[in-house]
């Protein structure tokens, strides 16, 4: 009986973490996939067709037939779309190595910290979770503004005599994407820097090389699997961020979540909108993976 | 004592009193905050020598290698290399080159590329650097694994790529720290030997820390023996073992029994003791102390004599007592013998025949007898 509970219970084990994606990934992803295929209607929901089970198998495939791909056909035709992808690529690309630029170093801090002080240092990355995100983006905007904290201190020290515009431009919302993200940033790094072997740089160093070129030659390539993971974490959900470039972007700013934004709830067009999030998701995972496919063939032939 | 020395090699430059150390340690002292590490400590290491550290875990052995590698830097005192003081030069630009504790592999480059990292930082043609790392990989016997990385390899593969990494440089001193102590006894024994042959045909100077009392004395031409952050002896390894300056020396390296006593008499190049445990011994000895001064007596086992006879010397040299342990060990047997007074000897005897008549059995009645110059006089 205990032998069969165990049994059990391993297998229950194994299917959480599938049920989980079934429920909260593919299941959602293939709806989105479905409202992308279908038609803008004037209804409750807004799309055609809609499934009901009253009208049996023969219903069901009446209306598999009515769907289109007429959705993706028309993101391509409106050059909108293509540069909201571009724009939002380009400004999550920038926004992640300005990320990166300033986490790495504060990684490597952490990393080299005496060990008593680490905890106290990876609790001050986290702590600005602890208040909303939404009041922080607020924040940035006070300080941002024209007459904000920033152009008043820069005014009263002299360093300008013309208050700067950052606010409703691409800086702003490079500077509260670098801000948001941050700590997915540093804290991949920190904790690939942290776990490396303290006697390698002695190593390097002892071979004749400079503390900076052992740096560069042993301790950033070690950790270039905290970067990886760090990017993606930055590049990923910046891509689609909609909150930070709709506070501090201007008007003129294109962002795919911003254009998502507007169709699902200016327009009610949940199909395109369906349509709009399915290539995104395209146009990040397709990467990814031929990126982990690669890295994988790289590690088999190193054996 | 001092002729022991020669019996190992005609190599002794430190009798030399002409001959230049190649590294010199002067009253060089590491603090760590309070803690001090390295205690005024005073060495001369000679060209093309095998120097070995020894001592116990924490009495300062890694700090002193560190030190002459560059990683760390001497609170007083000061390390000359062939003449140069190394004081604020930089671990890149000693001319010495460390085998690390933990080996410290590139995990992320070949063993090929591993052996070729010092030598891509010397700026060294490719077709030479291809050479040498042949030539490294060839005389550490890993021709076959150039192209796998770390992880790939076993404990003591990983072990000769550190070894052929830290030699690829030809660096005029190679400092290793406790290079086989992750090896199983027969690999570490093999390896041991292969040291000392790359080490004769390279013809370089080699610091080796170890808390295995076997491997230096199987390897080293002269070692250290360290306590606290001080040298207590440093000597060949005949000398350390036939004659060690100090009880911590005699107790540290081998068995050794130690008798505690007065000195009765001196003079003639002998002095006599007389123990705690009873009897007298008789030792040679050239620099006697003090008579009425107090002094031990060591004696290692195998130079104990164990018999059912009373000795001729007795009762000089001689005590009786009654067989409390036996080891026996295959090449030689151990014996414990439990003295008049309770105090027990070990006495250990060579196995040269493979049966005996009769054999000492547990609770014989026994002597123990030993030579004049069979042990030594210990003054502290
Ligand atoms: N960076 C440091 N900070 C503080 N104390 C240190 C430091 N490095 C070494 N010590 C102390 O100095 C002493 C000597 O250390 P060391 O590493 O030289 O010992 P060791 O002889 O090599 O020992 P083992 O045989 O265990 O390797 C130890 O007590 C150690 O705790
Ligand atoms: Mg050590």
């Amino acid at each position: 009986m205990a032998k069969f509970g165990s049994a059990l219970f391993n297998r229950l084990v194994i299917v959480i973490p599938y049920a989980w994606l079934l429920f909260f990934f593919l299941i959602p992803f293939f709806i989105v996939i479905r409202i992308s295929l279908s038609e803008t209607a004037v209804a409750m929901p807004p799309y055609l067709p809609v499934f009901d089970l009253a009208s049996g198998f023969g219903g069901f495939i009446d209306n598999i037939k009515q769907f289109s791909i007429d959705n993706y056909i028309w993101l391509t035709e409106d050059a909108l779309y293509t540069k909201a992808y571009a724009s939002s690529l380009w400004i999550a690309g920038v926004s992640t190595f300005l990320t990166l630029l300033i986490a790495y170093p504060v990684a490597y801090g952490m990393a080299q910290a005496p060990s008593t002080i680490r905890p106290t240092l990876l609790m001050l990355v986290i702590l600005p979770f602890w208040t909303s995100f939404l009041i922080r983006v607020y924040a940035w905007i006070a300080i941002l503004k024209p007459e904000g904290l920033l152009n008043q201190l820069l005014l009263t020290l002299g360093v300008i005599d013309q208050p700067l515009i950052i606010l409703n431009t691409n800086w702003a919302i490079y500077i509260g994407i670098v801000y948001s993200y941050l700590p997915f940033m540093v804290l991949p790094i920190y904790s690939s820097l942290e776990k490396m072997d303290h006697s390698l740089t002695e190593a390097a160093q002892d071979l004749g090389c400079t503390p900076i070129r052992a740096f560069w030659r042993v301790t950033f390539p070690l950790s270039l699997p905290g970067v990886v993971a760090g990017c993606m974490l930055v590049f990923i959900p910046a891509v689609g961020e909609f909150v930070i470039p709709d506070l501090l972007g201007g008007s003129e700013t294109l962002m795919i979540g911003k254009t998502l934004w507007n169709e699902f709830n200016a327009n009610r067009d949940w199909p395109v909108s369906a349509a709009v999030a399915t290539i995104l998701l395209l146009i990040l995972v397709v990467p990814i993976m031929f990126f982990q496919h690669a890295q994988s063939k790289a590690d088999a032939e190193g054996r | 004592m001092k002729s022991l020395g020669s019996i190992r090699r005609s190599f002794a430059p430190w009798a030399d009193p002409n001959s230049v150390p190649f590294i010199a340690v002067k009253n060089v002292t590491k603090k760590f905050g309070d803690f001090v590490a390295v205690d005024d400590l005073s060495l001369n290491i000679y060209p093309r020598e095998f120097f070995a550290l020894l001592g116990a875990s924490g009495c300062g052995k890694s700090t002193l290698l560190r030190m002459l590698a560059g990683f760390e830097q001497p609170t007083s005192g000061e390390i000359i290399l062939d003449g140069q003081s190394l004081a604020g030069i930089p671990p890149y630009k000693r001319p010495v080159n460390m085998m690390f504790q933990s080996y410290a592999l590139f995990p992320h480059m070949t063993v090929e590329n591993n052996i070729a990292f010092g030598l891509k930082q010397d700026g060294m043609p490719k077709a030479d650097i291809a050479a040498r790392v042949e030539q490294m990989l060839k005389l550490v016997k890993l021709d076959k694994f150039a192209k796998r990385k770390p992880h790939q390899l076993s404990g003591g593969q990983r072990q000769r790529v550190a070894l052929a990494r830290s030699l690829a440089k030809r660096p005029k001193v190679l400092l290793l720290d406790e290079p086989l102590g992750a090896l199983d006894k027969k690999l570490r024994e093999e390896t041991q030997f292969e040291l000392m042959d790359l080490q004769q045909e390279l013809g370089l100077t080699f610091v080796v820390v170890t808390h295995d009392q076997e491997e230096a004395m199987t390897m080293a031409d002269r070692i250290a023996v360290m306590a606290h952050g001080k040298v207590v002896q440093v000597a060949t390894p005949p000398e350390i073992y036939e004659a060690p300056n100090s009880r911590f020396v005699a107790d540290f390296i081998g068995d050794v029994n130690i008798f505690d006593g007065t000195v009765s008499s001196a003079g003639n190049g002998t002095v006599e003791i007389a123990t705690q445990t009873g009897f007298t011994v008789r030792v040679a000895s050239t620099e006697p102390p003090a008579v009425g001064a107090k002094a031990g007596f060591a004696v290692r086992p195998e130079k104990i004599r164990v018999g059912r006879d009373r000795p001729a010397c007795a009762p000089l040299n001689a005590a009786q007592g009654e067989i409390w342990d036996i080891g026996y060990l295959g090449d030689m047997t151990v014996f414990h013998i439990k003295l008049k007074d309770g105090k027990v000897v070990k006495a250990s005897s060579l196995n040269a025949v493979r049966a005996v008549e009769d054999p000492l059995g547990y609770d014989q009645e026994v002597w123990i007898s030993f030579d004049e110059n069979a042990g030594v006089v210990l003054k502290d």
